[in-house]
């Protein structure tokens, strides 16, 4: 049973085999169940801690102090405009508003139609692409009101499919190598893991 | 007894474990007191010692410091001069100097009480703290008067449920997490956890899964502010108006120390009270709640006699002289075995030893057994070697062969799995079926019926160094005497092992000391060896061993025994086996209930009378590591109730015996002066300051130890007492102190080293004869030449199980029952917070079973026995063997057919069947 | 002037296909990690610990020093801190994306000279693309035998997992990361007692460097330890990243020889920042992350120099600079690095939890032009309580540094700007373009 897809169950295992601890895992299993999902259900998070051996509890308590997972849902592109100092100093809070104003919803929310949801971010380490913006964790930038509104269309019509992946950073590439090396030393076998997709990486 | 005397007594008898046992390793200097301080210690801790109150909020005395809200930031010197650091978590160094007082400290105190009450409400006058929040009091002693915050304070949705009988209000949250360090570091349930990052964090559960434990009420006991609050006692009274009482819990063995308060003469909560040995501040849902039930509306408040079919309400004078005439009349026509008691466990120390004279003494029958058909025999518990508590969470190995002890002895098992869990404690458990302590111990399952087998496997492969025996009832369904005999074969082959009874029931060991035992008399003595002796005192005892209750229910069933009294018992709901306890209670002649409510048992009754219950009567009670501590009355009982051991004073006098009992204190001294197990323990020791945690008995030879309680300044441990003693009426206030006692005795430490040896060289129970030399003449007036008898020895050749198990299982399964901390028993049932949590009745199976039976989890199942049958739920459990299955005692209302219909208690293993109902 | 240092981290970033395993083969790759196989540990830590390599997440801790704190156990661990968070800081993110081998083969060499045989790359949540590039490249060396049961055919194992965080500013300070690497919510941990060095991930000894750090390890075997103090002075030797941002013309990273290199020739050298644009003037600059006090154009011409930015009364911290121009209200931009630790504080310490927001509401007021003149002083007294007597290096009342650098910002208005505070109390407005701030 369980909530994640047999596939990911199998990436999930060999995540936690990384780990000399379980409960390691549970900020990348968080991400692999955004990676299915675009968030982080309830059901995934029991999931999870059954995967990596603690409450639902600590899972929801875990995950609810890091930015990037979702107890809620959220839209199929998550627009995260970073408005911390060297940004702000580049016009970014107007790309903001402008941002509020074009998609018609607020930070915070979700467009009505599910593609976007519009966060305020801190320092995203873009600075020298101030004001600088990210989809699904893609930077892009620096932005201005009329390359917001570009950047959109391009994501609407799906242009940017390639650099923008779907919800979570470990859609792509996998751990497909095992750790033989402690491995060897446990007199365990871990070798290559199955299940384990490789994407290349785009460029 | 002269005063001089028993001074003298406790001073030689009695040592007080100092604070500071070794040797000062760290001296340091707090606001220019020199502090001697063992390495290690807290700058928090050592200046309390000192008498130095330094404010905090997260640190809690039982539980590992986080040192996160900051508020004991104090200065202390250090290599580049004095900086701020928190009380709570730096250890004591030589030559520091620390400064609580001085502006820096004081600026930072004040500052962080500022910034806790931004966000605050100012909601004391509606806030079930108020009046005893240590945020409130911090906030006028350490606080900066007026708050400079103008903005809007921070909301949260008002108070969400948490757990059953715990709520949350986030607004009042101080983020201290005392309550999510509770839940996983001391309960070991981390079923709440922070959630959210900085000024957002918020305590909460996952949704759909509360905080469903058996500890919850300790978040609220503990939470430095009201933010939790328990639905019992939320909005029912300020501190101002409550009045408060030290006393010990009796809703289990366990023997918690706390006080009960009391609002206009009702009780209106209960708090745990920091019993180094014991309970160190903990309590159990059940026992913290169970307030409710002495004050249920429907307790016994006359006596009722039987008229034709109904019992119609009485007068003491006409129900006591019909029991009295019954029974001089069952005495004339069939002798003394004719009749039987039932009970004893409910009862007080005291209580127990009249009823014991009364009945062993006075009517003259040995049929008096305290244990309904679930507990072990009384021998083997009085004579098996002893462990404390703290014995037992210091040992090297803790075998438990018992219930399910989160069920059964819920801090017992706090004890046990937060030392396996925070310091290494090995446990095996030894259990049909996998228990609460799972996470921390290894489960040796066994097939039931052959825990003996089991027991000479383990004293075939492990060492027997410094072990500690859990003993209780792992499952009702198997025969006491089969624990016995795996009991017998670790004391044979590990002479070194000592035991600590899982006997469950309130009072059950004080019972069994004083006597309400077959073939027992008070003092843990055999009536065989000190028949004699007692019957020197008492005028007479009985000419032969008497029946327990297994052979009562049967003598009744027969005819042979004409009466039946039930001593604050029901074995309707409580004995095992339910079909032989229906038919000897209709038909038995006369049938007497003693007890504080009506149960399924005293409907049947021909005269109920209504005794005294918990917190409404003083005395003493005997925990199951044989330590004994005052009860304390609190509020009066309902209507014209009355204590048992006046009930068994009148009693007596209408046979024509005086017991002369005029005081509790009475009664004890003569116990004292008896009982060869209490020899020693005074009234003046057990209520010496000293002794709040009671004394262990039998006494040791040498000194016996006590533990002074810490001097503690500390508020915020336990908020709701010391606030109450403050504002309230002092503690101990309106308990029924019996008169002429001195609690001020001066006690001393012992210069002789007293026994600190856990395990190898102490000597056994029975060798009190060294004791009694100490003891001077105006101690004891027992008569030349007629010294007290030994205590009852352990001989493993007594213990050797029930028989040999059917060569092949005839059924498929066989049956485990054990019970469940809540019930459909009367003291959950009534206590309304706790009934509605008592589960429903289901068959635990292993899930492969389950799907061999081609059976989902919760399609109905027909279990059926030789003794009868059942519908039932059926649910899969991995904790279940295969071949094995699991019902729970009294899982369903006493009107419906439960567990107990299925289970013969005279067969070793009870086969069950299972099939799908379609 | 601009000192012509050899690129030590920065060679091949520029490459289209830096992070390639190829492209690293081709440029040198994993030639330093080979020739420290061939060195003992000890000759390895030595050589490091003669280029006084200062730590770059921050701190400025000399490595090698920190290597030898290490307590001897059974089971040590290696740490590399990539979770870049500092405001204006992106140094790490170039060289995750960029150079994500050179990484994993300092890390290699560190895990030697430190006795580790499994070692983490604690990669910031939002590096998704560096993320996948850490993992292929994780990948590669494995299947290049760089790492493994037999690293470069030494005998020696070495296994190294790519970490992803989740979005938590915080979880950059070294205790906290090792909290979030063990599956938890990242509380930075109370030291002392136990530093990481002591008692670290999963309770043994744990060395933390940053990834900026690592990255200069491979040129540091291949050249020696004496090439690298050749360059830079004092304390501060070899080259630095530096990260610079806001208000000039050429934003972005520069790896220039420390010491040598003042904050003017960063800002104005036309090979660097360029200048300010538009033909305004320089109001302040913030000369290493937001957590260090402000500069005026007074300080200028201080040497990109750890210790005398220290006796300036600030920090090179992360190595990022802040330009401020006269158009920036400086209120403003304290309001929003107020608001920035706000909404990063873990929430463990109450001064942190409860005072960051505090601050913030009362900058927030001040800098719409809605405040009062005393909550200059309020909230300079908030500030004192978090970080008493306001001063430099700041002192604390809470838990981990984040604390008392929530001051650092307010502080610098208060001194350097003291009379555009007042301004806004007066004329109850921001005098600075765009006229408002709408968010709070
Ligand atoms: C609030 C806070 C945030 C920090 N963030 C980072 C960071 O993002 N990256 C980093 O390398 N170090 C950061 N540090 C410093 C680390 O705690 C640690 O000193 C550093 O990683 C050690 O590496 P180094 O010795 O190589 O500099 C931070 C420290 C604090 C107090
Ligand atoms: S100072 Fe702030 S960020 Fe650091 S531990 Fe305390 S609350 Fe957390
Ligand atoms: S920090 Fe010491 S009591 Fe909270």
């Amino acid at each position: 049973m369980g909530h994640l897809s047999s596939d990911n169950r199998a990436r999930a295992k060999a995540i936690v085999a990384c780990y000399p601890q379980r409960r390691s895992a549970l900020i990348p299993l968080c991400h692999l169940a955004q990676a299915q999902d675009g968030w982080l259900s309830e059901e995934a998070m029991e999931d999870i801690a059954g995967l990596v051996g603690c409450t639902p509890a600590e899972v929801r308590g875990t995950a609810t102090f890091y930015d990037m997972l979702h107890t809620e849902p959220v839209g199929r592109h998550v627009v995260t405009v970073c408005t911390n100092i060297a940004c702000m100093l580049a016009g970014a809070y107007e790309v903001l508003d402008h941002a509020e104003a074009s998609l018609k919803i607020s930070v915070g929310q979700t467009t009505e139609d599910g593609e976007f949801t519009l966060e305020e971010a801190e320092c995203l380490a873009g600075c020298d692409n101030a004001p600088c913006v990210q989809v699904n964790h893609r930077f892009f930038g620096p932005l201005d009101a009329d390359g917001f509104d570009a950047l959109i269309e391009d994501l609407r019509s799906g242009r940017l499919a390639d650099t923008v992946p779907p919800h979570g950073i470990l859609s792509r590439v996998d751990r497909n190598v095992g750790l033989p090396a402690r491995a060897h030393r446990l007199g365990t076998v871990a070798g290559k893991q199955s299940g384990a997709a490789t994407g290349a990486v785009p460029e | 007894m002269s005063k001089t005397a028993s001074v003298h007594s406790l001073r030689t008898r009695f040592a007080v474990a100092e604070d500071l046992e070794a040797p000062a390793a760290v001296s340091v200097t707090v606001d220019g007191r020199v502090v001697e301080a063992r390495k290690g210690e807290l700058i928090i801790e050592a200046a309390e010692r000192a008498g130095i109150f330094i404010p905090r909020f997260c640190y809690h005395p039982r539980m590992k410091s986080v040192g996160m809200c900051r508020m004991c930031l104090v200065e202390v010197s250090g290599p580049r001069g004095a900086s701020l650091q928190p009380a709570c978590f730096v250890e004591v160094a030589d030559g520091q100097e620390v400064f609580t007082e001085s502006d820096a400290a004081r600026k930072a105190q004040e500052g962080v009480l500022e910034f806790l009450l931004l966000n605050h409400p100012l909601d004391c006058p509606v806030c079930d703290k108020g009046g005893e929040c240590p945020l409130q009091d911090q906030a006028v002693s350490h606080g900066p008067g007026e708050s400079r915050f103008v903005e809007e304070k921070r909301h949260w949705a008002k108070p969400i449920e948490i757990g059953p009988l715990v709520l949350l209000d986030r607004e009042r949250c101080i983020q201290c997490a005392r309550c999510t360090r509770f839940a996983e570091e001391v309960a070991g349930e981390p079923f709440i956890d922070f959630a959210e990052r900085g000024d957002r964090i918020e305590v909460a559960i996952f949704p759909g899964e509360p905080f469903r434990s058996y500890f919850g009420g300790n978040t609220v006991q503990i939470c430095p502010v009201g933010a939790l609050t328990a639905t019992p006692y939320r909005f029912k009274s300020r501190p101002w108006d409550l009045e408060q009482v030290e006393t010990t819990c009796t809703t289990c063995s366990v023997g918690c120390r706390m006080v009960a308060q009391s609002s206009a003469g009702a009780l209106v909560r209960y708090l745990g009270v920091d019993s180094e040995p014991v309970n160190q501040s903990w309590l159990c849902d059940r026992g913290r709640f169970g307030f409710e039930a002495v004050e249920a509306p429907e307790r016994l408040n006359k006596p009722l006699v039987r008229s034709e079919t109904r019992l119609v309400e009485s007068t003491w004078n006409q129900a006591l002289t019909a029991v009295a005439d019954r029974i001089l009349q069952t005495l004339d026509g069939s002798g003394p075995a004719a009749v039987g008691v039932i009970g004893g466990s409910r009862l007080a120390n005291e209580d127990a030893y009249a009823w014991v004279r009364l009945v062993k003494g006075v009517i003259g029958t040995d049929n008096f057994d305290a244990q309904l058909g679930d507990g072990l025999p009384a021998e083997l518990v009085a004579s098996l070697p002893r462990a404390t508590i703290e014995e037992t969470v210091a040992a090297g190995t803790v075998i438990v062969l018992a219930g399910d002890l989160r069920e059964e002895l819920p801090v017992l098992h706090l004890r046990l799995r937060q030392a396996a869990a925070n310091d290494g404690l090995r446990i095996i458990d030894c259990a049909p079926v996998a228990t609460g302590l799972e996470q921390v111990a290894t489960w040796l399952p066994y097939r039931p019926g052959e825990a003996a087998e089991l027991a000479r496997t383990l004293v075939a492969t492990e060492s027997g160094d410094r072990v500690v025996i859990v003993l209780g009832r792992p499952s009702l369904a198997e025969p006491p005497a089969e624990i016995a005999a795996a009991a017998a074969v670790f004391a044979a082959a590990w002479p070194s092992a000592r035991f600590l009874s899982a006997l469950r029931r309130a009072n059950v060991h004080g019972a069994i000391d004083l006597g309400c035992a077959p073939g027992m008399l008070p003092g843990r003595v055999t009536l065989e060896e000190a028949g004699a002796f007692f019957g020197e005192h008492w005028g007479s005892v009985p000419g032969a061993r008497g029946l327990d209750t297994a052979g009562m229910l049967a003598a009744a069933a027969s005819g042979e025994i004409k009466m039946l009294v039930l001593l604050g018992a029901d074995p309707l709901s409580d004995f095992p086996d339910r079909d032989l306890a229906v038919r000897a209670l209709e038909r038995v002649d006369f049938l007497v209930t003693v007890d504080t409510a009506p149960n399924p048992s005293s409907r049947l009754a021909d005269v109920v009378l209504p005794a005294a219950g918990y917190a409404e009567r003083g005395g003493s009670t005997t925990n199951l590591e044989g330590r004994v501590t005052r009860l304390a009355a609190k509020v009066m009982p309902p209507g014209v109730s009355r204590a048992d051991w006046v009930i068994a004073t009148e009693l007596s006098d209408r046979l024509g015996a005086q017991l002369g009992f005029e005081s509790l204190d009475g009664i004890w001294a003569e116990i004292e002066k008896l009982a060869p197990a209490h020899s020693g323990c005074t009234v003046e020791a057990l209520a010496a300051p000293e002794a709040a945690d009671g004394i262990v008995i039998p006494l040791k030879p040498s000194a016996v130890q006590l533990t002074r309680r810490p001097l503690r300044l500390d508020p915020i441990a336990t908020p709701g007492i010391d606030s109450v003693s403050e504002q309230g009426a002092p503690l101990g206030a309106g308990a029924a102190m019996s008169p002429g006692v001195e609690p001020d005795v001066d006690v001393r430490a012992d210069e002789d080293d007293f026994a600190d040896d856990e395990f190898a060289d102490e000597e056994g129970p029975g060798e009190l004869e060294a004791l009694e030399d100490e003891v001077s003449p105006e101690d004891v007036s027992v008569p030349v030449g007629n010294r007290r008898p030994g205590l009852v020895r352990f001989a493993p050749g007594d213990w050797t199980g029930s028989g040999s198990l059917p060569p092949v299982d005839e059924s498929p399964f066989r049956l485990v029952v054990r019970r469940g901390l809540y019930n459909h028993g009367t003291l959950v049932q009534s206590a309304g917070s706790l009934a509605p949590l008592a589960g429903s009745q289901e068959l635990r199976l292993s899930p492969q079973e389950m799907s061999q039976l081609g059976v989902a989890p919760g399609d109905e199942v027909r279990v059926s026995t030789p003794r009868g049958e059942l519908v039932v739920a059926a649910v899969g459990d991995g904790g279940v063997p295969s071949g094995v299955a699991l019902l729970q005692f009294n899982a369903v209302p006493a009107h419906e057919t439960g567990a107990s219909a299925l289970i013969d208690c005279s067969v070793r293993v009870v086969g069950l069947d299972v099939e799908k109902v379609i | 002037m601009i000192t012509r240092a050899p690129r030590i981290v920065t060679s091949r970033v520029e490459l289209p296909d830096s992070f390639t395993l190829e492209r690293y083969l081709a440029t040198g790759g994993y030639e330093g990690l080979r020739k420290a196989l061939s060195m003992t540990p000890a000759e390895v830590a030595a050589e490091v610990n003669k280029a006084s390599l200062l730590g770059r997440g921050g701190a400025g801790f000399p490595a090698g020093r920190k290597w030898s704190m290490l307590r001897r156990a059974a089971t040590t661990y290696l740490v590399v801190n990539g979770d870049e968070s500092e405001p204006a800081t992106f140094k790490d993110h170039m060289l995750i994306e960029h150079d994500p081998h050179q990484i994993i083969e300092g890390t290699a060499i560190a895990a030697y000279a430190t006795g580790v045989e499994l070692a983490f790359i604690y990669c910031r949540g939002e590096f998704a693309l560096g993320f996948e590039r850490l993992q292929q490249a994780c990948n590669e060396a494995y299947e290049h035998g760089a790492l493994g049961a037999d690293v470069l055919g030494s005998g020696y194992g070495l296994d190294i997992v790519v970490h992803p965080g989740a979005g938590a500013y915080i979880c950059g300070e070294e205790t906290a990361l090792l909290e979030s690497l063990e599956g938890k919510r990242g509380f930075p941990r109370i030291k002392p007692p136990f530093f990481p060095a002591a008692v670290g991930l999963y309770g043994e000894p744990t060395v933390v460097n940053n990834v900026e750090t690592v990255s200069n390890l491979p040129w540091i075997v291949s050249h020696g330890g004496d090439a690298f103090t050749a360059l830079g002075e004092g304390s501060s030797r070899g080259t630095r990243l530096f990260a610079l941002s806001g208000r000039v013309a050429r934003p972005g990273w520069f790896e220039i020889e420390m010491s040598k290199t003042t904050f003017r020739d960063l800002i104005y050298d036309p090979s660097l920042g360029a200048g300010i644009p538009d033909g305004k003037s320089l109001r302040a600059f913030i000369p290493g992350g937001v957590s260090s006090p402000w500069f005026g154009p007074e300080q200028l011409d201080l040497g990109l120099d750890q210790d005398a930015v220290g006796q300036a009364g600030s920090m090179l911290g992360s190595g990022s600079v802040v330009v401020m121009d006269s158009d920036t209200c400086p209120v403003r931009a304290a309001w929003r690095i107020a608001r920035f630790f706000h909404r990063e504080s873990c929430g463990q310490c109450t001064p942190c939890r409860e005072g960051s927001g505090w601050i913030e509401k009362i900058m927030h007021r001040l800098e719409q032009g809605l405040g009062r003149e005393e909550d200059i002083e309020l909230v300079l007294d908030a500030c004192d309580n978090v970080s008493p007597g306001l001063g430099w290096p700041p002192k604390q009342t809470t838990i981990c540094v984040l604390g008392p650098s929530i001051p650092s910002a307010i502080v610098s208005v208060a001194k350097l700007f003291r009379d555009e505070l007042l301004v806004h109390v007066k004329d109850g407005v921001c005098p600075f373009p765009p006229d408002k701030v709408r968010r709070g």
